[in-house]
C-alpha cells in the first residue's frame, strides 16, 4: 500500500515538475496569500495578548466630564461626591493631554504623575520622544505654553525602550509644571481614577455615579480589555479588508480549480484509466497534487508571516501601521501564537484547495477513457 | 544514488515541520524571556494609571482608543469621513458601539 503511494506521488510530482513554470507561479503566490494571512493573524493575536497582560493592572475605572459631547476637565468636588459612594475604595485625580510639537510634527502625551516623583523644571521622556527629538538625559526640552510662552525643562529620566509599547509617547512633569504649561486651575484634572473594594460591585458604583453626576461617562476596565480585544479582531477596519481580498483569492484558486481541468489533464486522466488505472488511483494523485501545493505553500506561509512579524516588526506593514504618526513605538511584540489560529489557517487553505482539486478529477475520472480522450 | 521524487518532497516536508517546531520553540523560549519586560509595563501602567497601548499618535481617538469619545473621530464636523489612516485599522471601542445601539 505505501509503495503503491509512493509510486503515485512520485508520478504526480514528475507530473507537477513538467508544468514547472505554472505551478511554480501558483506555489508562489499561494505562499504569499498565505503569509499576509498568517502575518495578520500572527500580528493581531501578538498585539491582543500583549494588551491582554500589559493592561490588566490599568485603573478598575476612569470617570471622565463631557460637555456638549466632548471631554473636558473634570472638577476636584466631583471627586469628593464618587468618593462618597459606598463602595468606592479611592478616588485620585489624573492629570494629562496632549502636546502637538510642532517643530517635528509629533504628538506626545503629557502626564504628571500622582505620586510627585518628578521635580519641578524636570521630565522624564519616553524612547519615542528622545529619538525624535534626539535627546537625552541633561538636555533642556522646550514646549510652548498656554500663554504663548516658551517653557525649558530638564530631561531627568528615559523611560526603558523594552516599555516603548506603553510609553514611547510618554513626557512626565510635575503637577505644577503641567497646571502652568497648559493653564490649567487647581481644581481641575484630566479625569479621576477609582478603585473599588468589592469589583461585583462596580456595576452599581457606575449606575450611582452616572445617576448623582449625569454629565459624566464612566469608563471601568472591563471596557479598556474589550476595546483591545474588538480592536484587532477580524472584524475591525482594514483586516477585514485584507481577509476579504484573501478569501478572494482562495475563491479564485479554487474556482481555476474546480471550474475543471484542461484537456491536457482530461488527456492525462483518460491515458492512466486506459493503461489500467483505477479511478481511486487518480483521485489519491489529484489528493497528493492537492496536498504538495497547499501544504507546502501553508507550511512555508506560516515561517514567513512568523519571521516578518517577529523578526522584521512587521516591516510590511509598517506604513499601514504608522498611517501619518511622526512618532511611532519601535517595539519587538512576544510571539504568542494561538494554536487554534494555526489550526484555523490549515483549515481555510489546504482544506479547501485539496478539495477543490480532487472533485473535477474524480468527474473526470468517472467517465469512460475512450471519451475523456476523444473529447 | 539519486533519491525518488518522492523521498525528496518528504524530506522538504519534514523539513518544513521542523522549522515549525523551531518556530514554536522560539516564541516559547522569547515568552519567558519576555517576562522581564512584560513586569515592567505592568509596573508602568500600575503607577502611572494608563489606559491604553502607544499604537498610533496621530490622533487621540486612536492614541486613546479605550477613553475615545464619539464625536472624536468627526471632529471636524458631524459628516466629515474618518481622515487619520490608523482610524481605519483601529474600530470604534465596543462600549461606545453598545451605547449607540441603545440610543
Amino acid at each position: 500500500m505505501i509503495d503503491k503511494q509512493r509510486n503515485i506521488i512520485d508520478f504526480t510530482l514528475a507530473a507537477l515538475l513538467r508544468r514547472k513554470g505554472k505551478n511554480a507561479a501558483l506555489l508562489v503566490s499561494y505562499t504569499l496569500v498565505v503569509a499576509l494571512l498568517a502575518s495578520v493573524m500572527l500580528l493581531t493575536q501578538a498585539l491582543r495578548r500583549e494588551a491582554g497582560l500589559v493592561l490588566q493592572d490599568s485603573p478598575e475605572m476612569v470617570v471622565q466630564k463631557l460637555v456638549a459631547g466632548r471631554y473636558d476637565l473634570i472638577p476636584l468636588e466631583y471627586r469628593d461626591k464618587i468618593a462618597a459612594i459606598m463602595g468606592v475604595s479611592s478616588v485620585v485625580g489624573r492629570l494629562w493631554g496632549y502636546y502637538y510639537d510642532a517643530g517635528v510634527g509629533a504628538n506626545y502625551t503629557i502626564m504628571a504623575p500622582t505620586d510627585s516623583s518628578i521635580a519641578q523644571g524636570a521630565i522624564t521622556i519616553g524612547e519615542g520622544i528622545a529619538r525624535t527629538r534626539k535627546i537625552g538625559v541633561g538636555d533642556l526640552f522646550p514646549l510652548l505654553g498656554a500663554d504663548g510662552q516658551t517653557k525649558l525643562y530638564q530631561v531627568s529620566r528615559l523611560l526603558s525602550s523594552e516599555s516603548s509599547l506603553v510609553s514611547a509617547d510618554l513626557l512626565l512633569m510635575a503637577e505644577d509644571d503641567f497646571r502652568a504649561l497648559f493653564n490649567i486651575p487647581s481644581h481641575l484634572v484630566t479625569d479621576l481614577v477609582l478603585s473599588v473594594g468589592n469589583p461585583s460591585e462596580l456595576a452599581t458604583i457606575v449606575r450611582k455615579i452616572t445617576e448623582a453626576l449625569p454629565d459624566t461617562r464612566p469608563v471601568i476596565r472591563e471596557d479598556v480589555a474589550r476595546t483591545y480585544d474588538a480592536l484587532f479582531s477580524w472584524r475591525s477596519g482594514i483586516l477585514l479588508v485584507i481577509l476579504f481580498s484573501v478569501v478572494l483569492s482562495f475563491l479564485i484558486f479554487a474556482w481555476d480549480k474546480a471550474s475543471g481541468l484542461s484537456a491536457e489533464e482530461r488527456h492525462e486522466i483518460g491515458i492512466l484509466k486506459a493503461l489500467g488505472w483505477d479511478t481511486s488511483d487518480v483521485l489519491f494523485m489529484k489528493f497528493w497534487e492537492g496536498m504538495a501545493i497547499s501544504f507546502s505553500s501553508f507550511m512555508t506561509g506560516v515561517l514567513l508571516a512568523y519571521i516578518h512579524v517577529f523578526f522584521t516588526s512587521s516591516a510590511l506593514f509598517q506604513p499601514v501601521l504608522k498611517g501619518w504618526s511622526v512618532l511611532y513605538p519601535d517595539f519587538r511584540l512576544v510571539p504568542f501564537i494561538s494554536p487554534y489560529q494555526i489550526v484555523t489557517l490549515f483549515f481555510l487553505t489546504v482544506v479547501p484547495y485539496t478539495v477543490a482539486t480532487i472533485i473535477p478529477a474524480w468527474r473526470a475520472a468517472t467517465i469512460d477513457p475512450d471519451a475523456v480522450m476523444r473529447a | 544514488m539519486a533519491l525518488r521524487t518522492s523521498t525528496t518532497f518528504f524530506l522538504f516536508v519534514t523539513l518544513q515541520i521542523v522549522l515549525l517546531g523551531i518556530m514554536a520553540a522560539h516564541a516559547a523560549s522569547r515568552k519567558i524571556a519576555a517576562i522581564p519586560q512584560i513586569t515592567e509595563k505592568q509596573m508602568m501602567v500600575r503607577d502611572y494609571g494608563l489606559t491604553d497601548l502607544c499604537l498610533f499618535t496621530e490622533a487621540r481617538y486612536t492614541r486613546h482608543p479605550s477613553l475615545a469619545d464619539q464625536h472624536s473621530p468627526f471632529q471636524d464636523g458631524p459628516l466629515s469621513f474618518e481622515h487619520f489612516p490608523s482610524g481605519t485599522l483601529a474600530g470604534p471601542p465596543p462600549a461606545l458601539l453598545v451605547r449607540a445601539n441603545h440610543d
